[in-house]
C-alpha cells in the first residue's frame, strides 16, 4: 500500500498500524515533534492573549476599584475581592481546563493541535478515557514549562555573571530531560503519554477525488477529445510498469500542469517503443492509465501483484 | 496527509454526484461508485459529530452509524485486495479511522464522568494505592522529625528550613507572647476570600507538582514531601520551646487535616507511578505506567477538590474561630470525613464504568 504523496522515510518511519475490533489494519501516522510544539505555542499563545484580553477589558470595565486599592486608600472593598478571587481562580481552572476540556471532546484535539492537524489517542487502540486526558495534562507544566523556566533563570544569571551552583546546573540538566524526553523514544512520547497510555497522531481528514476511468479517454468508449483516435495497447506494452508507476500517473492525471503532462508522456513513449506526439498528451496518458490499471487489477484478482518496474 | 483546514470552516462544499455507473470501465471503479453514497453519507455524520457532540444527529443517522462505520471498513479491507486507486484507498482510510474515533471515542461527556467519580471512582482509586499512601505516611512523619532533630541540634537549620514569610515574628527567641499572637483569630473577614482563592492555587500547584515528579521513579516526590514536613517539624519544635505545641497543632489542624491528607494523597499517587514503572510485574513498562497513570489522575483529581476545601477552611475558620477545642473539633471532623468517604464508602462498582 503506498499512500498518495510522496513518502519520505520521515513519515514511513512514523507510520503504525492499528487494528480495529472488526479486524481492520489502519494506518496511523505519529505525530512529528515539530508539529506537536507548534501545537503547544499556539495553545500558549492563544490561553496568554485570552487572558490578557480579559485583564484588559476588566480593568476598562472596573479601573477605578484597582486604582483606589493600589493607592491604599481604603481597605479592600467586597467587589475588589470578589474580582481578585474570580481572578485566580480563573487562571488556574484556563490553564487546566483549557487542555482538559478540549482534549476529552469528540475531535480529541486542542485549538492548537487542530490547526496543526493533530490529535489525541489511547495507544494500542482502546477508548480515549477521561482519567487518561487527566494524567497527561497533569505532567504538563514538569515537562514543558519548568525547564523553560529553569534555563531561562540560567541564562539570566549567567549573562549578568552571576555564579552559577552545581545545583541550579543539576536542576536545569534534570528538567531538560523531561522537555528532550520525545526526543528518546520511537513514538515521540512525552512523560505524560507514557504515564497516560495514549500517543499523539496526525488526524487526516481526505477529500474522495473524481474517478477517473468515467471521464475522457479512460471511459469505457471514451476516444480523445481533441483527435477523435482511440488509444489501444498491447500485452507487453503494460507489461512494464507496476503498481508505484500507475499511482504516480494518477497523481499526475489529478492535479499535474500540461507540460509535465508531456514529460511523463515522452517517458512513457519512449520506454514502450512508441512514437510521441504532440498536442493529445492527456488524453494518451487516461487511455494507458485505464488500461494499464485495468490489467495490474484483474492480476491482483489471481493473486500476483507487480510493486513496481523492477519487480 | 494535512489539507490546509482553512477551506473547512466555511461551510461544506455541495457534495459532488457519483459518477454514471455505466461509464466505468474498471471493476474497482465501479465498486467504488456503487458504495460511494454510503460513505459520504458516514463523512457527513461524523463531520457534525466532531463538531458539535451527538446532540445534533438525528435519530436515523446515529441508527445507521455503526452500520456505515462497518460497511466502510469493509469496502477499504475490499479495496485493499481489488482496487489501485489510490484516490479511493487514502480516502477510505481516513473516513475509517476518523469513523473509529467516533465510534469507539469517549462514551460520556465530562458531567457523567464527575458523578460516577465523586459517588466511588475516587474512594475506590484512593484505596488501590494504599500501599503508596502508608509509604508516603511514613516518609512524611519521618519528614517532620527529621526537622525537629535538625533543629534542635542547631538552630541556624531554622533559617534554612523555614521560608522567609513564615519567619516574620516565628524566629527561634520569640516570646511567648509573641508565638501566641501568631496563632490568634482576625477580627473581619475583609481580605480572606482572596487569600483564600491564592492558597488554593498555591497549593494544588505544588501538589500537582509532587504528583508529576512521581514520574522519575517517585524519589523526587518524596523528597518534596520530606521538605514540606521538615518545616512544619521545625515550626512545631520552635512552639514547644514556649509550651504551645497543643495550640499550634489546633491551630494547624482546621485545614492541615485537609490540606496534609491531600498532599499525602498527591505524593503517594506520584510515588505509585514511579513504583510501577521501576517494578511492572508482568506486564510492559508502558502498560502499567498507563494504568498507575489513570489511576493516579482520578486521586488528583480529588486532591484538587481537597485543596479548594482546605483553602476555604484555612481563610475562614481558621481566621476566625478562636480557641483550641473549636479548632480541634473542625479539623477532627474534616479527618473523620475524609477517613470515612475513602475507607467506609464502598458503594458497587456499575458495570459501564469499568470499561
Amino acid at each position: 500500500m503506498k499512500p498518495s504523496f510522496p513518502v519520505t522515510r520521515d513519515t514511513e518511519r512514523r507510520a503504525r498500524v492499528l487494528i480495529t475490533p472488526e479486524g481492520i489494519a489502519l494506518p496511523l501516522t505519529i505525530a512529528s515533534r515539530g508539529s506537536r510544539a507548534g501545537a503547544l505555542m499556539l495553545d500558549i499563545t492563544f490561553i496568554v492573549s485570552g487572558l490578557i484580553i480579559f485583564h484588559l477589558l476588566l480593568f476598562w470595565i472596573a479601573g477605578g476599584l484597582f486604582e483606589s486599592a493600589l493607592a491604599g486608600l481604603e481597605p479592600p472593598t467586597g467587589a475588589l475581592e470578589f474580582l481578585q478571587i474570580m481572578l485566580v481562580l480563573l487562571v488556574f481552572s484556563t490553564w487546566y481546563g483549557y487542555f482538559l476540556v478540549q482534549e476529552l471532546g469528540p475531535r480529541g484535539a486542542t485549538l492548537g493541535k487542530r490547526l496543526v492537524g493533530i490529535r489525541v489517542a489511547a495507544r494500542g487502540g482502546g477508548r480515549l478515557t477521561a482519567e487518561a486526558v487527566i494524567a497527561r495534562n497533569l505532567l504538563r507544566d514538569i515537562e514543558v514549562f519548568y525547564p523553560l523556566v529553569f534555563i531561562l533563570v540560567l541564562l539570566a544569571s549567567n549573562s549578568v555573571e552571576e555564579d552559577i551552583t552545581t545545583l541550579a546546573w543539576a536542576a536545569t540538566i534534570w528538567f531538560a530531560l523531561f522537555l528532550l524526553f520525545p526526543f528518546f523514544n520511537r513514538d515521540a512520547l512525552r512523560a505524560g503519554d507514557i504515564i497516560a497510555g495514549t500517543w499523539v497522531v496526525e488526524s487526516t481528514r481526505v477529500k474522495l477525488g473524481d474517478v477517473l476511468s468515467t471521464k475522457g479517454a479512460a471511459a469505457a468508449r471514451g476516444a480523445s477529445a481533441v483527435t477523435g483516435a482511440r488509444y489501444e495497447f498491447g500485452e507487453p506494452e503494460l507489461a512494464i510498469y507496476g503498481e508505484k508507476e500507475l499511482q504516480t500517473l494518477e497523481r499526475m492525471l489529478r492535479d499535474a500542469s500540461p507540460e509535465a503532462l508531456a514529460a511523463v508522456q515522452d517517458t512513457i513513449c519512449r520506454k514502450i517503443g512508441w512514437n510521441p506526439g504532440a498536442g493529445d498528451e492527456r488524453a494518451f496518458l487516461e487511455a494507458f492509465y485505464a488500461k494499464l490499471r485495468a490489467k495490474l487489477e484483474s492480476d491482483m484478482r489471481f493473486g500476483k501483484r507487480k510493486a513496481d518496474k523492477f519487480s | 496527509m494535512n489539507s490546509p483546514r482553512i477551506s473547512s470552516w466555511f461551510g461544506r462544499g455541495a457534495i459532488a454526484a457519483p459518477a454514471d455507473i455505466a461509464s466505468a470501465t474498471l471493476r474497482s471503479d465501479k465498486f467504488r461508485i456503487e458504495r460511494e453514497g454510503e460513505w459520504r453519507r458516514l463523512e457527513a455524520i461524523i463531520t457534525r459529530m466532531e463538531r458539535g457532540g451527538l446532540r445534533r444527529i438525528e435519530d436515523d443517522d446515529l441508527l445507521a452509524l455503526p452500520t456505515l462505520y462497518r460497511t466502510a471498513a469493509s469496502s477499504l479491507a475490499v479495496a485493499r485486495e481489488t482496487s489501485l486507486d489510490s484516490a479511493t484507498l487514502t480516502y477510505l482510510e481516513a473516513l475509517v479511522q476518523r469513523a473509529w474515533f467516533q465510534v469507539y471515542g469517549p462514551r460520556q461527556g465530562f458531567a457523567r464522568w464527575l458523578r460516577a467519580f465523586l459517588l466511588g471512582g475516587w474512594s475506590r482509586a484512593v484505596r488501590e494505592i494504599w500501599l503508596d499512601i502508608c509509604i508516603a505516611l511514613f516518609v512524611m512523619v519521618a519528614g517532620a522529625v527529621v526537622g525537629w532533630l535538625l533543629v534542635a541540634q542547631d538552630e541556624n537549620w531554622y533559617y534554612r528550613l523555614v521560608p522567609g514569610g513564615l519567619a516574620d515574628t516565628r524566629v527561634p527567641g520569640a516570646t511567648r507572647e509573641q508565638l501566641l499572637a501568631t496563632l490568634a483569630s482576625e477580627e473581619s473577614a475583609v481580605g480572606l476570600s482572596s487569600f483564600a482563592a491564592q492558597l488554593f492555587s498555591n497549593n494544588s500547584a505544588v501538589s500537582i507538582l509532587a504528583f508529576a515528579l512521581g514520574f522519575a521513579f517517585g524519589i523526587p516526590s518524596l523528597l518534596l514531601l520530606v521538605h514540606n514536613m521538615a518545616v512544619l517539624g521545625a515550626l512545631l519544635w520552635l512552639f514547644d520551646g514556649q509550651g504551645l505545641v497543643v495550640e499550634l497543632a489546633a491551630w494547624l489542624s482546621v485545614h492541615g487535616t485537609t490540606e496534609l491528607f491531600g498532599i499525602l494523597l498527591a505524593g503517594a499517587a506520584g510515588l505509585h507511578i514511579g513504583r510501577t514503572m521501576a517494578f511492572p510485574g508482568s506486564r510492559s513498562v508502558l502498560d502499567a505506567a498507563g494504568e498507575a497513570g489513570q489511576r493516579g489522575a482520578v486521586v488528583m483529581v480529588g486532591v484538587v477538590i481537597m485543596m479548594i476545601i482546605a483553602a476555604f477552611l484555612e481563610a475562614f475558620p481558621r481566621q476566625l474561630v478562636d480557641g483550641t477545642g473549636p479548632r480541634f473539633l473542625i479539623g477532627g471532623a474534616m479527618l473523620t470525613f475524609w477517613l470515612a468517604y475513602f475507607v467506609l464508602y464502598r458503594p458497587a462498582q456499575p458495570e459501564e464504568a469499568s470499561r
